[in-house]
């Protein structure tokens, strides 16, 4: 038995096409992946991520209970509001998810953290309470949904639907976030654009799905979700990253902070063990699709493509792929497609930001 | 369910057209597009091979999976359609329409033992339950 969002009979009124996702009753599409694509590129789509889980860190040991638990340095965030996205290790310096953190208020912080990993990060947040015998509550917050609208009319669309919404959120800057009664909005994504992650009461998810809708933001599902976080460069756990890599070896290097004395989980395996391969882009060359563990022939050995798939904006098939160290961007690769070799070219990512390609010199006429 | 009476199917969701100068037209069914969802690839057989019925002979790849194409019946390839090359999704407009490649069967009894209309219906029930 999958389980449901609150918002399960409005993407059945919608006419979605449902997948598991993780054990959960999710939208692939609601007609076209493609078109709910580029309608989050170019104006505005919005995402049921109900199944995602905030989990709130609560207490006065709070910030010194977050410091050891997140490979990214929670004192980056001062200013109540700000959003920070870590890495959760184990003590072998694996991924065992990635999240995002808001700091609400001295004592207060909520991490949202992935469907599928979410049991067992509660199991080793509590784990990890205890070992450092941390005075804070970990809750889950099961009866909160989540609703993520995204693009670059995301928020006008947002405070149409939600005018009362405004005064609280037109001066959040990015990677802000802001609470309002039960409300909770992060200027955060999953995109590459502009747009607000809302949290609200699973009962009251439905109204301001059908006002946003009635706003003119269109439904888009996890088909689209995924082209654009991979044209975003960002990662999906689970398959770009798990806990047999450390974030050194999937393009999260800048997510760790190695520099303070501060101690964490797994930063002594991280600093005793030097990364094993790195995570660059890929463009194909030739038409076709570059997909999940296809073979990747570089001047210094072979690697594997992690997420690979269409991308709609460049009109081209673009992956992340971990690549043996000393692989340059820029340099030509080869790609194990079915039984051929096809060209491709390693680049750095993100591919799309806001809307625009950040791939130099690419010619959509080979498609 | 758009499943038209004047086709021939394969149970691995392939239709056939009999043609007036003998040539059989192949391509894939409108269920199996919805399956896939957004085409964005299509890999045709070469223009001359031989195939064999069931032969692996091409490839359909959408946004989200990619999809084999076997050969419904014997035959030579006597034309592809070159137009799925820079337009795949004409198969998501019309699936019946945009066909993928022509045959010359060489035992045309094939076409006969392939599924009729009521027959690939009762699959298509079949596989969704």
């Amino acid at each position: 038995m999958l389980k449901k969002t609150p918002l399960n009979a409005a993407h059945r009124a919608l006419n979605a096409k449902l997948m598991d996702f993780g054990g959960w009753e999710m939208p692939l599409h609601y007609g076209s992946q493609i078109e709910e694509h580029h309608r989050v590129r170019r104006e505005a789509g919005m995402f049921d991520v109900s199944h995602m889980l905030a989990v709130d860190v609560v207490g006065e040991g709070a910030r010194t209970f977050l410091r050891q638990l997140l490979a990214n340095n929670v004192d980056r965030m001062q200013i109540p509001g700000k959003a920070l996205y870590a890495c959760m290790l184990n003590d072998s310096g694996g991924v065992l998810d990635d999240l995002i953190v808001y700091f609400l208020d001295p004592r207060r912080f909520r991490l949202v953290v992935n469907a599928a990993t979410a049991d067992k990060d509660l199991g080793w947040m509590s784990s990890q309470r205890a070992r450092a015998a941390a005075a804070v509550t970990i809750t889950p917050r099961r009866e909160l949904a989540m609703i993520a609208v995204q693009g670059p009319a995301a928020r006008e669309k947002v405070w149409r639907a939600l005018p009362q919404s405004k005064p609280a959120t037109k001066a959040l800057d990015p990677f802000f976030a802001a609470e309002r009664g039960a409300l909770f909005f992060g200027r955060t994504g999953y995109t590459g654009e502009d747009g607000f992650e809302i949290m609200l009461p699973a009962a009251e998810a439905p109204v301001l799905w059908q006002a946003l809708l009635d706003a003119g933001v269109g439904p888009a599902g996890l088909g689209a979700r995924d082209t654009l976080r991979l044209e975003a460069g960002m990662n999906l756990y689970g398959q770009d990253m798990d806990e047999t890599v450390t974030p050194l070896e999937c393009g999260l290097k800048w997510t760790v902070d190695l520099e303070s004395p501060r101690d964490f989980v797994g930063k002594a395996a991280l600093l005793g063990a030097p990364p094993r391969a790195q995570m660059l882009g890929l463009v194909l060359l030739e038409r076709g699709v570059l997909r999940a563990h296809q073979e990747v022939d570089t001047r210094n050995g072979r690697g594997e493509i992690t997420s690979g798939s269409f991308s709609p904006t460049l009109d081209a098939s673009i992956a992340l792929a971990r690549l043996p160290i000393g692989v340059q961007p820029g340099e030509p690769a080869k790609v194990k497609i079915r039984d051929k070799w096809l060209p491709a070219r390693t680049v750095k990512y993100p591919f799309v930001r806001n809307g625009r390609s950040l791939v130099a010199g690419l010619s959509s006429s080979f498609r | 369910m758009s499943i038209p009476a004047n086709l021939k199917y394969t149970d691995s969701h392939e239709w056939a057209r009999p043609e007036a100068d003998g040539t059989v037209t192949v391509g894939i069914t409108h269920h199996a597009q919805d399956l896939l969802g957004d085409l964005v690839f299509v890999e045709n057989p070469a223009l001359g091979r031989k195939l064999k019925k069931g032969e692996e002979c091409g490839v359909v790849e959408s946004v989200k999976a990619a999809s084999d194409i076997y050969a419904p019946i014997s035959g030579e390839v006597v034309a592809v359609n070159g137009d799925l090359g820079t337009a795949p999704e004409k198969i998501n407009e019309g699936a019946y329409d945009a066909w993928l490649f022509r045959l010359k069967p060489s035992d045309p009894a094939e076409l006969e033992a392939l599924l009729d209309a009521a027959g690939y219906q009762k699959l298509v029930e079949a596989e969704a339950h």
